[in-house]
């Protein structure tokens, strides 16, 4: 009775104005459920990726800190480049006279592939007749892949 | 004006080393050049995730290694196998095989846990001997005989539990 109704009261109270607060706090704009708040900011695509990297290995002046740099920063992605970025790579190793650089670059890619073990033989098949062309030898050429 | 304060400070330390100087040199005031301290400059180290570190390995190059070099300038075809070894051990130290070599470290490890489970069994042993007083009375098993006949007779769990399991009639344990 009189107890009773003084109960349900102050709860009815606090539910209508939690209600409130939730509309008053709701972030996104009024729109279909389903849409999320991502950035709207453009991704990179896999291809323009690519494009990048070996323009930036392309330039015909390239100096070795560069080379390094780029490298380094490549490594440091959570993906193995495409052949076409390392084919860059190697000819920017050819231009800095740097064989080491370059047999190098394909013992990381080799590391970079993880247990994914078809990777690095595709990547040699790929650059074949660029390793050919600039007279590279693959680390196994060289015994340098066993201790 | 050809000759500058400048070039003449860059010269002379090019002579102390071959290491890449990143810091400008200072010159106003007349102070001269300050002194640049090994950690200080780029280290040369091996590691996976860095595969091209910021300095060459050897530093200071032999005649031989400078010929190689010169060489290295011209195809790449030309050059031996043991050529390209060489120009790749003068730029780095080891190669990733090596640098990802694993170490034999962990029979240490095993064995060192072994070793001290093994010290700890002796220390647990001592305990036991010298330094723990005698075991309580009711542990003996003429009082665990005791101790048993009095649950069954007070019928301790008799449903599903410690008297269920024993056979009244026959005075054994249930099979």
């Amino acid at each position: 009775f009189s107890p009773v109704g003084k109960m349900f009261r102050p709860v009815v109270r606090l539910s209508t104005s939690g209600v409130r607060s939730l509309t008053r706090t709701r972030p996104c704009y009024s729109a279909p459920l389903a849409s999320r708040c991502y950035s709207h900011a453009k991704v990179e695509t896999d291809e323009e990726f690519d494009a990048r990297w070996v323009t930036y290995f392309s330039k015909p002046d390239i100096d070795a800190w560069e080379l390094k740099k780029g490298m380094n920063t490549l490594i440091g992605y959570d993906l193995v480049p495409e052949p076409k970025i390392l084919d860059s790579a190697l000819r920017a190793c050819r231009r800095l006279n740097d064989l080491a650089s370059a047999i190098r670059i394909l013992e990381a890619v080799k590391d970079k592939s993880g247990p994914h073990k078809d990777i690095y033989p595709y990547l040699i098949q790929e650059l074949q007749p660029t390793l050919i062309e600039l007279g590279i030898s693959t680390p196994e050429d060289l015994g340098m892949d066993i201790l | 004006m050809l000759f500058s304060f400048r070039m003449l400070a860059t010269r002379a330390l090019s002579l102390v080393g071959k290491r890449a100087i990143s810091t400008s040199i200072c010159l106003r005031g007349g102070h001269g050049v300050a002194k640049v301290d090994d950690y200080a400059l780029p280290a040369y180290f091996d590691r996976r995730e860095n595969p091209l570190p910021d300095v060459q390995f050897v530093t200071e190059l032999s005649a031989v290694q400078k010929s190689l070099k010169e060489k290295e300038k011209g195809s790449w075809a030309t050059l031996s196998n043991e050529e390209k070894i060489a120009l790749y051990r003068i730029s780095f130290k080891q190669s990733f095989a090596e640098m990802n070599e694993g170490t034999k470290e962990w029979k240490s490890v095993i064995a060192g846990m072994f070793f001290f489970i093994g010290m700890t069994g002796l220390v647990v042993l001592w305990q036991r001997k010298f330094v723990y007083g005698p075991v309580p009375p009711t542990f003996e098993s003429e009082w665990k005989e005791k101790e048993v006949q009095r649950m069954l007779d007070m019928r301790i769990n008799p449903v599903e539990g410690f008297s269920a399991k024993w056979d009244y009639e026959n005075k054994e344990w249930k099979k």
